[in-house]
Order: structure tokens, then C-alpha cells, then sequence
């Protein structure tokens, strides 16, 4: 667990991302960018592209490869699939995060639960949606394997993978810091599923801090 | 089964073919200490492709073995896995690429050592997936056949070494027309100093379709459903 010392007060940029919703927004080099857990257990399933060539993406197993070690938190680096940093995390409130689970999608759903869950509403559709609004449309084939911030993933040594339920609560937040222009794609996951929301979806606030704004 | 084609691939060797619904494919690691990376595709939507997030919550396991199945990102099946005297593969550890078998074995390339110059995962899937249309955009999180990586309560990762050995194979039933792009290069945590991948057998065998009663779809009801959604896809394809 590790504290941030920045002032929601100060941040240059504040918008709540209601559950089921999804956001697409450029982070520059230096920025701060908080995801923040309002209501708690409430899984962000983010995506990070570099703003500059977005075929250069967000790697979960170049992230798990570089800390030999599958969950985020302080210190983790966020790779690329180009083997550069995106963004580093310098602050976390939750303790660990997720990036083996991926998203749900309405057809996932049909396998996962019962063919007559795939009328329910689900992250890839939210990605697909952000990822075409975005400068340059980006489409189903850049949309791969995602984190998934609050959200509770354990793998056990005999090779058990559960999605248990969440260790987020009210308030918790986690930070990164951009070392690369980047644009970060969220869903705020809307699965009712299972307990990777609580069993009810609720909001995150995402903030931006500029540069000179980190108490320096 | 009749075999419909084989082909030894050396070490850090590449290969990539379309293999149709029923067809086997068995991988073969001739020496011990081999690790085969794939990536798979549907043939004729390219963009529908092995998932492995899906692959793992859909039947709440961390790594492969038979008889379960790997998942597309389309709720389907790709493959199932029929036979298999390993017992444990990886699949969230990705592939090595140049900068990382260059700081580990050090220079080695073509100029200087010809053919027997250090190739990498990255390249390799690159190359091959380059040959079907795709590229960058189309790689994702792999399989490692052969390689055991263990996770502790902490999440930290350990490569089990001396896992496969000399013979031991794994088998792959195709469960909808699949590209499948592989290579031989190490495991990226594989932790021998040298650098010597292992050279593998692929063998392709004739086989028919399954029914609703074979193993891989029993062992969860989550695969029986994305067998039926396979049902709906050639139904209305076919």
C-alpha cells in the first residue's frame, strides 16, 4: 500500500465514468493519472495505447515478463508490446490489481454462464465503442488482453485461477505516471456475474495531474 | 490416425498452416526441455483469435493441460487438447523478443554465426503471421507448450526446470478451421546460460469432429457451451 501525496483539489482534469460506460483520453508524458474506486470492489478494465503509433499497446504478458510476477501494484511498469514503459504505478490504495482476467464480452458471457446471459451488457462491447471514437479509429484486433484495476484474480500454487471476491473498497485508488504519451481506454465494467463488482456496478472518477503540479 | 504430415522443426524453427476442424496435431519434444509458442486464428476471420484470458477464467485454471480446451475471443472453441504426458503448459508469460535473447546470450548474428545466429519468439511470430495478412496488431498473449511456470500466494513467478522430457508429447484437436503459427524458440524464463533451444516434432493427423460427449467437453460445462456456440458457427456456415 502506498499513499499519494497529490491534491484531488489540484487535479487538471476530473470525470466520474458511470458503470457500463466507457472513456478514451490521451495521458501526456509526466501526467499523473489516478483511478479512483468511489463505491468500492468495482473493476476499471483499462487499456493503454501509445498516443503516437497505438499499434504499440498495452503487453500483459510483457508486463507479467518484466516483474516475473502477475499482479500490478507500486513499482510495476506497465510494458508495451514494443518492450517500452507506458506508464509506471507510484501510488496504490487497493494493494493489487488484476491483468490475467481480461474483459467480459457478451459472447464470453454465453460460455461462461448460460447462453441466454448474452443480451447483458459487457466490457468488449464498451472497448469496441471507445476504441472507434478514438483520433485514430482503432478497432476489435487492437483490443487485447487488459488490466483490470480493483479487481481480485488470485492464482493459487497448484494452478487454481478464481475470480474472488474484491479486496477494493471505498476510496482506494490506484496512480500511474506516464513515461511515454499514452491514451488510456477504460470500461467501467458492467458484469453481474460474478463478484468482480460486488454484485452491483458503480462508478470510478478518473484525475489528471499536469507535470508541474506533483509537488515539486 | 493417419498421419497426414510431419516435419521436425529445429530449434528457434517457425511454422505456420491452416489446419481444419478434426485434424490433430501432436507436438513432439525429441529431446526434453523444448518449448513450442503458438498463437492460433480463425482461418477465415482472422480477427476472431486464441484468447487467453478466456481460455483460463472459462475453466478457472492457470495453466493447460488435457482434456481442457483453448478459447477464441468469440465464446468458441479453437482446440482441444486430446492427449498430453506433460501435464502442465504455460500461457501468461508471453515469448522472448531480440533485446531480451540478446542480454541474456549475447550477440550472435547472422553475419558472424550464419544459420546458427540466435533468433526470438517476437520475430518469429512476426514473420510467420506476416505471411496470412497479419501483424503487430494481431499479436497477443501466447501458449508456451512444454513449460511449467508456477505462481506463488504472492504471485511471483518460478520456471520449473527439467519439466518435459525426451518423448513426451502433446496433442491438439482442432475444434473450427485454425491458423496456427508456432515456433521453437526457449521459454522466456527458460534458465539455461547457453543458448540451445530444442528441436520438435509436428505430426498432423487425420480425425473427425467430436460429439457432445467427449472428455474436453465434460470436464467443464463452460467448454460444452462454447462447443454448442462451434455448433451455431458451422451450422450457419455450412
Amino acid at each position: 500500500m502506498t499513499e499519494s501525496s497529490l491534491d484531488p483539489a489540484s487535479a487538471t482534469y476530473r470525470h466520474v465514468i458511470p458503470a457500463g460506460d466507457w472513456w478514451v483520453h490521451e495521458i501526456k508524458k509526466g501526467q499523473t493519472l489516478r483511478i479512483l474506486d468511489l463505491e468500492g470492489n468495482q473493476a476499471a478494465d483499462t487499456l493503454f495505447y501509445s498516443a503516437a503509433d497505438p499499434t504499440e499497446r498495452y503487453s500483459a504478458d510483457g508486463t507479467i515478463q518484466a516483474q516475473q510476477a502477475l499482479y500490478l501494484t507500486t513499482g510495476t511498469k506497465l510494458m508495451s508490446t514494443e518492450g517500452n514503459v507506458l506508464l509506471e504505478i507510484t501510488a496504490d490504495t487497493c494493494g493489487r490489481h488484476d491483468t490475467l482476467g481480461g474483459a467480459c464480452s457478451r459472447e464470453s458471457n454465453t460460455m461462461r454462464y448460460a447462453h441466454d446471459k448474452e443480451c447483458m451488457h459487457a466490457c468488449r462491447d464498451s472497448f469496441i465503442r471507445g476504441a472507434q471514437e478514438w483520433k485514430v479509429e482503432l478497432t476489435k484486433r487492437d483490443i487485447a488482453c487488459n488490466i483490470n484495476f480493483f479487481m481480485n484474480v488470485p492464482v493459487s500454487p497448484e494452478g487454481g485461477l478464481t475470480f474472488a471476491d474484491g479486496i477494493s473498497a471505498p476510496g482506494r485508488y490506484v496512480e500511474m505516471v506516464a513515461a511515454m504519451d499514452v491514451v488510456c481506454l477504460i470500461s467501467n465494467c458492467p458484469q453481474l456475474n460474478n463478484p468482480c463488482n460486488g454484485w452491483n456496478p458503480t462508478p470510478v472518477e478518473v484525475l489528471i495531474w499536469d507535470v508541474l503540479e506533483r509537488g515539486l | 490416425m493417419k498421419t497426414l504430415y510431419e516435419k521436425t522443426l529445429t530449434g528457434a524453427g517457425m511454422w505456420s498452416g491452416v489446419i481444419s476442424r478434426g485434424k490433430r496435431l501432436r507436438l513432439t519434444d525429441l529431446e526434453g526441455g523444448a518449448n513450442v509458442s503458438m498463437l492460433l486464428y480463425n482461418a477465415l476471420e482472422r480477427n476472431e483469435r486464441y484468447n487467453m484470458p478466456d481460455t483460463l477464467k472459462g475453466q478457472h485454471i492457470f495453466y493447460l493441460r488435457a482434456p481442457y480446451c483453448l478459447h477464441s475471443d468469440m465464446g468458441r472453441l479453437l482446440a482441444s487438447i486430446t492427449a498430453d504426458t506433460v501435464g502442465w503448459h504455460d500461457t501468461v508469460c508471453g515469448h522472448s523478443d531480440a533485446a531480451r535473447v540478446l542480454s541474456k546470450y549475447g550477440e550472435h548474428n547472422y553475419q558472424q554465426a550464419r544459420n546458427e545466429w540466435h533468433r526470438n519468439g517476437r520475430d518469429c511470430f512476426l514473420i510467420e503471421l506476416a505471411k496470412w495478412g497479419l501483424g503487430k496488431r494481431d499479436l497477443v498473449p501466447n501458449l508456451n507448450w512444454f513449460s511449467k511456470v508456477v505462481a506463488d500466494e504472492a504471485g511471483k513467478l518460478s520456471f520449473v526446470p527439467g519439466h518435459s522430457k525426451a518423448g513426451d508429447f502433446v496433442e491438439l484437436r482442432f475444434e473450427i478451421d485454425t491458423l496456427v503459427v508456432l515456433n521453437t524458440c526457449q521459454h522466456p524464463f527458460y534458465p539455461d546460460p547457453v543458448y540451445r533451444p530444442r528441436p520438435v516434432k509436428l505430426d498432423v493427423l487425420a480425425g473427425e469432429a467430436p460429439g457432445p460427449e467427449d472428455p474436453c467437453f465434460a470436464v467443464r460445462p463452460e467448454n460444452l457451451r462454447a462447443w454448442e456456440n462451434n455448433e451455431t458457427y458451422h451450422t450457419l456456415r455450412s
